[in-house]
């Protein structure tokens, strides 16, 4: 029976966020999805910061987004560095290319699938951990 | 421009020691031996140290001085941008003594792993808005994020487990029997392959060691070094910087698809050549900044040994090997001899330079030394024989 990866260690992660990176995490408390995008030329950037790299405006939107995006590339972290990762293992950090947000590729982690069956292109789905702090984190599952 | 125009004159070191065991030296006492040690290298009275160049948040100069005895300074400068500055920190030593801010500048770099472990450092990095993307994925270690890398190195290049041990068994072989080196026991390749998996595709031998100990050099005008105890080895070239398209990525990891591939290194290594006014083909033997065996590939692809895509194949051959065309980590690196953040690797290339290295490789006039593929600045230098 194949390995199954499960959430990375909560004690991890602590929340901290600022007027730019907020509304990603209002947005995931809301159970969907969103990525900066500039109000001005549309280039997406991901972790939000106080400037578009591309033409230095500060205007931004949150779309909705889909919730799906094709898996990067990952790591299967095999081995507790830290005694806070004991009984999170393995957990698996993945870079996932967002559907409908060129350009934004954002940091998560894969849940909830047989290891065995991971690979790079794979097409993944949101979904949302509900942690014990209250923050709700995305997550991804192979939409398959 | 720096070119030629400055030197090493100076070499000091204290011991290797693995992880915590430097204890109870405090890190001050670790970085005072490594300059008392270079300046009596370059039979120079530490009084004369006029300039003092780090990488990685350095030391605080005020504490060295009063320390040392350190009359007078008139240039203390810092590389940020973690080990990726260990190389380039010679650079800004040679920039100073060239632009006449200073005349014997020290360039000390090391580490102590007590409390704050290497393998699990980002977890020590301050929670900031943009860091709680990579922490919340569970990455808290260098090399969850450059396993990251690797994965996909293996995926479009098709690089195996094979091509990234090849790099851990050459270093390995060459610290064997390396008075320095702490780690001397025979690996083989079934050794690598039965290793346990730390972060895929990273088992424990893609891993750099975690270790204890401070080097220093000290630079002065190639002139001045003419009439030193002992032979110069020349700052043929150093460059340091890179581009947007890797450095606001790695932690963040939107890097396009190309830069994601490499080390991060081109544009440095361009600048570089030159600079340095040499090729590739003139490097006779390289120090290459090895935190993560994938990473060694990766720059050998940035600084022109191969092409893109070519890395694997390329230690395959037994390139890096010290009878192969380019002899790389002759002291066995980071990943077997000892890891000082880099320092280990001007070290070597300054023995190599002055023909006075235990694996020293026959004829080499050049040498080239890579600081980390890391957060930007990161960093080259190129040190000829006199």
């Amino acid at each position: 029976m194949s390995e199954i990866a499960v959430a990375p260690p909560e004690a991890l992660f602590t929340l901290t966020a600022d007027r730019w990176t907020l509304p990603f995490w209002d947005a995931a408390t809301g159970g969907w999805l969103t990525a900066c995008r500039c109000g001005r030329c549309g280039a997406f950037r991901m972790p939000p910061t106080p400037f578009c790299p591309e033409c230095r405006s500060q205007d931004v939107e949150w779309p909705r987004l889909p919730g799906t995006g094709r898996l990067f590339s990952y790591t299967v972290v095999r081995r507790a560095v830290v005694p806070e990762m004991e009984g999170s293992l393995p957990y698996v950090p993945a870079l996932i290319d967002l559907d409908e947000a060129p350009g934004a590729r954002l940091i998560s982690a894969l849940v909830g699938c047989a290891i065995d069956r991971i690979r790079i292109g794979a097409p993944v789905r949101v979904t949302f951990e509900q942690r014990v702090d209250r923050v709700k984190v995305p997550r991804f599952r192979l939409d398959e | 421009m720096i070119a030629r125009r400055t030197a090493i004159v100076g070499l000091g070191a204290t011991p290797y020691w693995r992880r915590g065991q430097s204890a109870p030296r405090s890190m001050i006492e670790l970085v005072g031996q490594a300059v008392l040690a270079a300046c009596d290298d370059a039979g120079l009275p530490v009084a004369e140290i006029d300039g003092l160049s780090y990488y990685s948040g350095g030391f605080d100069s005020s504490l060295l001085m009063e320390t040392l005895g350190i009359p007078e300074l008139r240039f203390s400068a810092m590389l940020t941008g973690s080990g990726g500055g260990s190389a380039g920190a010679v650079g800004l030593a040679a920039a100073a003594v060239v632009s006449g801010l200073a005349r014997t500048v020290v360039v000390v770099g090391g580490n102590q792993q007590g409390e704050t472990r290497f393998g699990s450092i980002t977890k020590s990095y301050d929670a900031t808005p943009e860091n709680a993307f990579f922490e919340a994925a569970g990455l808290i270690g260098p090399g969850h994020m450059f396993a990251l890398l690797a994965q996909r190195q293996m995926h479009d290049y098709g690089y195996t487990r094979e091509m990234f041990a090849e790099v851990a068994l050459s270093a390995r072989d060459n610290a064997m029997d390396h008075p320095l080196a702490l780690m001397k026991k025979p690996l083989t390749l079934d050794d690598y392959i039965a290793a346990s998996p730390l972060a895929d595709p990273l088992c424990l031998y893609d891993f750099c060691l975690e270790s204890d100990g401070a080097i220093a050099v000290v630079v002065t005008s190639a002139e001045r070094a003419r009439d030193l105890a002992r032979k110069p080895v020349i700052v043929q070239g150093c460059t340091h910087g890179g581009e947007r398209s890797w450095g606001r990525s790695l932690y963040w990891m939107n890097m396009p698809e190309r830069a994601f591939l490499s080390s991060g290194h081109q544009s440095v290594a361009r600048d570089l050549y030159a600079q340095a006014g040499v090729a590739p083909s003139d490097i006779d033997v390289a120090q290459i900044y090895d935190h993560f065996t994938p990473m060694v590939i990766a720059q050998l692809e940035d600084y022109g040994f191969c092409k893109p895509g070519e890395g694997g194949e390329f230690v395959a051959s037994g390139a890096i090997r010290r009878n192969g065309s380019l002899p790389v980590n002759t002291d066995g690196g980071q990943l077997s001899c000892a890891y000082v953040w880099g320092m280990t690797h001007i070290r070597e290339a300054v023995e190599q330079m002055r023909g006075t290295a235990f694996h020293q490789i026959a004829g080499a006039e050049l040498a080239l030394v890579t600081g980390g593929p890391s957060n930007v600045p990161m960093s080259g230098l190129i040190l000829a024989g006199a």
